[in-house]
């Protein structure tokens, strides 16, 4: 599935990046809001939510070739955020849901293919 | 490994400014770039872009100042982190995943798990960490290229 698909499908709002939603594979995903886990478990490719918003998050993201990065329950990612995840080239999407509500949708969607 | 001497094939060396999130992961990422092109699988390149982003965050959380070096050998790519902190008085303490001497404002940003050493380890074929209480902490990586 594809990015663009998840986040119309879930009614996320995007922040940056807009041009590569559709072009960007979703092929999992990780939720977590500790860095070094995200490091050590998640894999390329996956889309990661988390309530963290300092721009820390789009180094990860980067290093670890994810999908892209769900900020949930109405968080609004730094201006510095969003401006390096611009530059990165690391779509972020926000949602007023929980955490625990966009993992389940997100994980049935990607289930479901 | 201690006394090996891999400095014919140094790539570069990435001076880290501790106590600045603001930068940090920017020398994983230009780690990670010079690793591109070379050859060098996606996989074992993002093991090593963990094995930096923590040893640059261990240095950002803890010491003042320090050194990542970056040598890419024939057969495994060394990183080598070096710096002037405080040191670790328990090593086998410090590696028990869980255990953090972090701060509340490390941890509020989602670092201070007590996991990056034990990351580091995990993603590397071969570890080392010295350390000297009041002086520093020198940790070397080795992943090897073929297996």
């Amino acid at each position: 599935m594809n990015l663009e698909t998840l986040a119309d499908t879930l009614g996320l709002k995007c922040k940056c990046c807009w041009e590569k939603l559709k072009s960007t594979e979703v092929k999992g995903g990780y939720a977590g809001d500790l860095l070094s886990d995200v490091m050590a478990n998640s894999s390329a490719g996956d889309i990661w939510v988390t309530r963290q918003v300092h721009q820390n998050i789009v180094a990860v993201a980067s290093l670890k070739d994810l999908a892209g990065i769900v900020v949930v329950q109405g968080a609004s990612p730094d201006k510095e955020t969003v401006d390096r995840a611009s530059k990165e080239g690391v779509p972020i999407m926000v949602t007023d849901m929980a955490k625990f509500e966009v993992v389940g949708r997100i994980y049935r969607l990607l289930s479901e293919g | 490994m201690s006394g090996d001497d891999f400095s014919e094939s140094l790539e570069g060396i990435y001076h880290i400014q501790g106590r600045d999130f603001v930068d940090a992961g920017i020398v994983s990422s230009e780690v990670k770039k010079s690793l591109q092109g070379k050859g060098i699988s996606e996989s074992i390149i993002r093991r090593i872009a963990v094995i930096t982003f923590e040893a640059e965050i261990n240095i950002i959380s803890y010491a003042e100042q320090g050194t990542i070096q970056l040598f890419i050998e024939p057969d495994a790519v060394i990183i080598e982190a070096n710096d002037a902190g405080p040191g670790i008085a328990d090593i086998d303490l410090a590696l028990q995943e869980g255990y953090s001497t972090a701060d509340d404002s490390i941890r509020e940003l989602g670092f201070g798990a007590g996991m990056g050493l034990c990351n580091i380890k995990k993603f590397s074929d071969i570890f080392e960490l010295t350390s000297l209480v009041g002086q520093g902490t020198y940790l070397r990586s080795i992943v090897k290229l073929n297996g």
